[in-house]
């Protein structure tokens, strides 16, 4: 058994949760940079050069990426042969609540009746899972509200197949439309039930930008709906292009005979989230 | 690029198009969900409302807290649909012009051409830019609110793209249709 103390949880998630507000990954800097040399419409081209651009004056620093800085969803693996000592969700909340207000970070979470800013950005989600082994994986992901608003989850029966599925991803990225700030990293649950679903649809933001799941069959409908949603020509901030989407990922889970369970999440371009291992 | 200001007037509206870029420099007032809901409370009690909303620009944002030493935090646009519901009755407050993202209903689009107003996008995700363009901010009502409160911006070079202008055009379903 190794012990992890659960002030080192909230130091962790405080450091993570600033970061990933004020440093976009890598892997989708280099996506957006790619497309701008791709897109031909001189709007769109500026608009994805302008995202580099942002990326740069955030990460000197004193402004966050986005005045959106999420909700803060948190995945945690856990090793069986960890023992946390101390509670761990008061303790990822506390470095939540610390991050958010060392980090001049904007406090966007309220009471879903009365409307009233709990003042801290807390609670966050927590996810958890349990792995081999003695490490514990912290995931932070920041998400904001524009893009979470369409996302959308489906019940679709066995007789809608593939069609079925592509049809309810593209109808969601045409709600989505201009509003939630394409270009968009789409996430696909497919299977599970109905919570398993998105589940699988947000984890797939966390894959690398671009990158094709294991499984042909999925990594087939990955590539046949990312060439779809680029034709929709919704584009850079819906300004028209080739660019409405930057990737698609799908993730797949079993699911009962009679169900099919489909997940859209709908990530915008400011695909903000970071992890560690300790 | 058109260099406009802030109130607008009569005939810097009607000059822009759907598609045209601008650079608004000027007064600018931040207003999102709570806010307008506010507006419509303190409308239906008959109350003093905290600003003369005539001419003016409204911008849908909500900051990030400013450090030491800044106008403002991070300051770009949110999600302009969630504002339809109020959007006609701060037409009829007299405002002449609104800054957010995305598209809006065709109620909200028939009452910005019927008022003679005027709808940007400004550029969704791009916060830390925007922050450039905000020379001074001040909370000038529900404080309370935090984030959501109403700020009173000075701008310049502020960046926006027309979407809906005022003889009905659309910028957004030239290209698609959602």
């Amino acid at each position: 058994m190794r012990l992890i103390r659960s002030e080192k949880i909230s130091e962790a998630v405080e450091q993570l949760v600033i970061d990933a507000n004020y440093f976009l990954p890598y892997d989708i800097v280099s996506a957006v940079k790619e497309a701008a040399g791709e897109e031909k419409e001189r709007k769109a081209k500026n608009v994805l050069y302008k995202i580099v651009e942002n990326y740069k004056t955030a990460k000197k620093g004193e402004y966050p990426l986005c005045q959106d800085t999420g909700i803060v969803v948190a995945f945690l693996e856990v090793g069986n042969d960890v023992k946390i000592e101390g509670d761990v969700y008061k303790a990822v909340n506390r470095g939540v609540e610390n991050g958010y207000k060392k980090g001049f970070l904007r406090k966007s979470v309220a009471d879903p009746l009365t409307r009233k800013n709990t003042g801290t950005n807390t609670p966050c989600v927590v996810h958890t899972e349990i792995k081999p082994g003695n490490t514990l994986k912290i995931t932070i992901m920041t998400k904001g509200a524009g893009a979470e608003n369409k996302s959308a989850v489906k019940m679709l029966t066995p007789a809608d197949g593939e069609e079925g599925i592509i049809n309810f991803v593209t109808e969601t990225v045409k709600k989505a439309g201009a509003s939630a700030c394409p270009p968009y990293i789409i996430g696909i649950g497919i299977g599970g039930n109905l919570e398993r679903a998105p589940y699988l649809a947000k984890k797939a933001l966390l894959r690398e930008i671009g990158s094709a799941n294991t499984n042909k069959e999925a990594a087939a409908l990955e590539k046949k709906i990312f060439k779809l949603l680029n034709k929709l020509n919704i584009g850079p901030l819906g300004f028209g292009g080739m660019t409405t989407a930057l990737s698609v990922m799908v993730e797949t889970f079993p699911c009962h005979i009679a169900s099919l369970p489909v997940a859209v999440n709908v990530q915008c371009h400011s695909s903000r989230h970071k992890s560690i291992t300790i | 690029m058109k260099k406009i200001n802030a109130p607008l007037d009569a005939e810097t509206i009607d000059d822009l198009t759907a598609g045209d870029e601008v650079l608004i420099s000027g007064t600018i007032y931040t207003m999102r969900d709570a806010a307008h809901a506010r507006i419509a409370e303190m409308l239906a009690k008959k109350e003093k409302l905290p600003l003369d909303f005539k001419n003016q620009v409204i911008y849908y944002c909500g900051p990030t807290p400013a450090r030491e030493g800044n106008a403002i935090g991070s300051c770009g646009p949110t999600t302009s649909s969630r504002m339809d519901k109020f959007t006609p009755m701060l037409l009829e407050l007299g405002i002449k012009g609104m800054i957010g993202k995305g598209e809006r209903s065709t109620v909200v689009k028939d009452a910005i051409a019927k008022n003679k107003a005027v709808y940007f996008s400004a550029l969704g995700g791009l916060g830390a830019e925007y922050a450039r363009s905000v020379e001074k901010s001040e909370i000038i009502a529900f404080p309370e609110l935090g984030p959501e409160a109403i700020y009173k911006l000075e701008v310049e070079d502020f960046y926006a793209v027309v979407i809906d202008d005022i003889k009905g055009n659309d910028l957004y379903s030239m290209f698609h249709f959602s």
